[in-house]
């Protein structure tokens, strides 16, 4: 098991480093970042200038090898454009990603998964519609409109809700809805699946035939490993909206993680999008193996196996 | 287990979520929030080129100068007079009752400080050509101050009003070292003599000024009468209009002509159309680098002049304060000849010019864009109405200019504001004294604009910027299209007065 685990370790950070190093290229693919450094208005000499001082008229693999060898020490460099510690900027506007990740995942799961449970006890009934029709809006709406829509009614016409910041909780309920709506079908369907499948199982069976109450079985027998797939899918879900919440982030003018990655990618801040590709590729790395983790605790059978 | 971690996921997720009540801005509070899309990480006007922090460089610090929008005419500001000694010297005496917002005096050193620090390259003041032309300074009295200049360099008056802040001596030597092991100046606590004074910089976020007590009496920016200024990043203009409309912020600008139009249309907030300093051009290939050598034929490029409806672009497009422009400069620039060649909307005479061009059916060529692709879009609408086909490469700034300097672009439609600078210098001297920006390397061009850019006398300079402006239109190097023009919108308790040169002046500011 455990040189299993030093593999998939290995791998992952092949993957993570090959993943900064494409980031990298395409970078420079993308145009000159001394000039968008420089800005619109700037001279040629303004451009040679802060090529020279930022050190981008070195080879490029030279530079991606400077990086790499200081990001192994834990040094993760310094913005070009907001000049500060690279690392202080993620661990300041990580929490903020995170908190919106979490709510949006906590309000996913807490509406596809009752939602799956009660389609799959009624297949094929209005129910069963209701919910798929739920899930299916969930992934036929385009997140931004939903958020505006959001806005517009809860922010500017209601005034229940702030529109923009993370200053209190109340910041982040619309942008949690926005975000988690999104991956609701997906959990939703394998949620049902999963509990068609298990509620056809012969020890569900047993577990009626010995009287055991209807809430006990779906509950504790057969909602226990139908979930399975669905912790395993939760925390690509959680990764994804981790590095992808950029668009509700810029929408709600959350100061996060993705809005901080598009704009690097804008202002080609090379240090800065080159250690937020690390740090997300290690969140995907350690959460894919929380959820090996789970799995084994939901189900002993991993555990042994 | 799972249901303690669960818990303690709860737990976690709501000790994060500090419960704070979200800001209101507006006049019962005495701040004023505005909002923009870009972020303003930095808080010193040297090390970071955005705006943003040209319009809080003016509100935070003083220049020696000040551009009288009414008149026309520099001002002192921290100075009290200025003479020009000679052609590169420049003598100014300073006022005495100024102090820095951390209460030490303001002086001579200062000046002689901020020119010696920002002038040298290796300090890496981003947007180096705004202090390039200052060779050094020195203390000539307990109130006056020279500055040398490296060449004649008529444009430094705008500069000392604009671009040119004054730091209290030894501001940049506290900076601490970078990771790469150079100083960080741009780390260093942001102090000026300015109307207001910065409390609180959130990187990305927001930054906090308030009101200077202290600020000297009788100068031309006035009294700031607003308590606090807040500048926040919203980057979503649907975002900013809402919170506009709710009152989380006060003010806001670049807003889409249709929103603009609509939000007016609903009350509650003034809109406002003014004209800036940006203008928008049509570059060709005249020389044939792109491997397109249809542009190296002036007929073509006359028939391309004469196809687009620039007055349909600026009426139906832009904005009312938007005009037509044909000279390679903003009219309001010194030197900015505007009696120059017109060049008609004609498509009967763009077709017969194609005709005697050899192109009887039209051609297809590219044309690159950067910005408000809408324009570009109308303006390939002119063209194809004419038989050209023009396809659209359409691409950020960087990567576009990158493509310009190389010369693979037969035809672009680009913009420049020129930094705010009120000098033709700013922009037709930048495109056409024979750098890499230059499509043509007209040698009558690039004489003509070296008088211009070195002599002192007035009159001369105009008549050269004249000469070399003729030229460039007569030649069609480039195709002038017109200005541009800005939707601000503001709560309707702001009184508040849009400038032409794209600086807010929020100290002057005030609620209703």
């Amino acid at each position: 098991m455990l040189i299993y685990a030093v593999k998939r370790l290995s791998v992952a950070i092949l993957v993570a480093m090959t993943v900064s190093l494409i980031t990298f290229s395409m970078i420079y693919l993308s145009g000159d970042p001394a000039m968008a450094l420089a800005g619109e208005s700037a001279s040629q000499s303004d451009i040679e200038n802060i090529r020279r001082v930022y050190g981008y008229d070195q080879p490029i693999m030279v530079q991606y090898f400077s990086w790499l060898g200081n990001a192994l020490t834990g040094n993760l460099g310094h913005s070009h454009y907001l000049k500060t510690e690279v690392s202080e900027v993620i661990f300041t506007r990580l929490p903020v990603t995170m908190t919106l990740g979490a709510c949006a995942l906590t309000f996913a799961l807490t509406l596809s998964i009752p939602l799956g449970v009660v389609a799959a006890m009624r297949p094929n009934t209005l129910i069963d519609r209701i919910a798929l029709t739920i899930a299916v809006i969930g992934q036929a709406l385009p997140s931004f409109w939903f958020a505006l829509m959001m806005i517009i009614l809860f922010g500017v016409t209601l005034r229940w809700l702030p529109i923009t910041g993370s200053d209190s909780w109340m910041n982040f309920i619309m942008p949690s809805v926005a975000l988690g709506y999104y991956i609701t079908p997906a959990v939703m369907r394998l949620t049902r699946a999963g509990m068609l499948e298990v509620l056809s199982s012969d020890y569900i069976r047993t577990a009626r035939a010995k009287g055991l109450r209807p809430s006990v079985v779906l509950f504790k027998h057969a909602l226990r490993n139908a979930i399975i797939p669905v912790v395993s899918l939760a925390a690509v879900q959680f990764g994804f909206m981790l590095g992808g919440s950029i668009v509700i982030e810029t929408i709600f003018a959350i100061n996060g993680l993705g809005q901080l990655a598009w704009e690097s990618i804008l202002r080609a801040d090379l240090p800065m999008m080159q250690a937020i590709v690390l740090v997300l590729s290690c969140f995907y790395i350690v959460l894919t193996f929380l959820a090996d983790l789970l799995n084994a605790f939901l189900d002993p059978r991993i555990r042994v196996s | 287990m799972f249901r303690k971690f669960v818990m303690s996921a709860a737990i976690a997720a709501a000790a994060t979520l500090a419960v704070q009540p979200a800001a209101i801005a507006g006049k019962a509070n005495d701040e004023l929030v505005w909002s923009t899309n870009r972020e303003a990480a930095v808080a010193d006007p040297y090390y970071n080129n955005t705006r943003e922090l040209v319009i809080i460089g003016n509100t935070v610090w003083d220049g020696l100068l000040f551009r009288d929008l009414k008149s026309g005419e520099f001002v002192p500001l921290l100075a009290t007079s200025y003479k020009w000694v000679d052609n590169v010297t420049i003598d100014f005496e300073l006022r005495d009752d100024v102090v820095f917002h951390d209460g030490s005096k303001f002086g001579p050193e200062d000046v002689v400080y901020t020119v010696k620090h920002t002038s040298k390259e290796e300090n890496g003041v981003l947007t180096f050509k705004n202090v390039s032309w200052m060779k050094d300074a020195e203390k000539t009295g307990p109130n006056s101050v020279r500055i040398y200049l490296h060449e004649p360099f008529p444009a430094a008056l705008a500069y000392f009003a604009q671009a040119v802040f004054i730091m209290p001596e030894g501001h940049y030597d506290s900076a601490p070292d970078g990771a790469d092991g150079k100083k960080d100046f741009a780390a260093v606590k942001p102090v000026g003599t300015g109307p207001y004074k910065i409390t609180n910089v959130v990187p990305g976020e927001k930054i906090e000024m308030v009101r200077n007590e202290n600020y000297f009496k009788n100068g031309p920016k006035g009294t700031a009468e607003i308590g606090k200024l807040t500048f926040r990043t919203i980057k979503e203009m649907n975002t900013q209009i809402a919170e506009l409309l709710t009152g989380g912020v006060d003010w806001i600008w670049d807003v889409p002509k249709d929103q603009a139009e609509k939000l007016a249309g609903r009350g509650g907030t003034t809109v406002t159309n003014a004209k800036t300093m940006r203008v928008s051009y049509i570059a060709f290939d005249v020389d044939g680098d792109s491997g397109d050598k249809k542009f190296m034929d002036k007929k073509v490029r006359m028939a391309v002049a004469h196809a687009i409806n620039r007055k349909s672009i600026v009426e139906n497009l832009v904005g009312s304060a938007s005009e037509v422009i044909n000279a390679a400069c903003h009219p309001d620039q010194f030197g900015c000849a505007t009696d120059v060649k017109n060049w008609e909307y004609d498509p009967a005479k763009a077709k017969a010019l194609l005709k005697e061009a050899g192109f009887p059916d039209g051609f297809e060529t590219e044309i690159y864009a950067y910005r408000q692709r809408e324009f570009t879009e109308a303006v390939i609408g002119d063209l194809a109405n004419v038989g050209i086909k023009a396809n659209l490469k359409f691409m950020q700034y960087r990567a576009l200019r990158d493509l310009v300097w190389k010369g693979v672009t037969p035809m672009n439609h680009m913009t420049w504001g020129s930094n705010s600078i009120p000098d033709a210098s700013a922009i037709t001297s930048h495109f056409f004294s024979g750098g890499r920006d230059d499509p043509a390397k007209d040698p009558k061009v690039i004489e003509a604009l070296k008088v211009a850019d070195g002599s002192v006398d007035q009159a001369e300079r105009k008549a050269k910027y004249k000469e070399a402006l003729d030229i460039i239109t007569e030649e069609l190097y480039w195709l002038p299209m017109f200005t541009y023009a800005k939707y601000y919108a503001y709560g309707e308790d702001v009184d508040f007065t849009p400038t032409p040169d794209e600086i807010p002046r929020f100290y002057t500011a005030k609620w209703k």
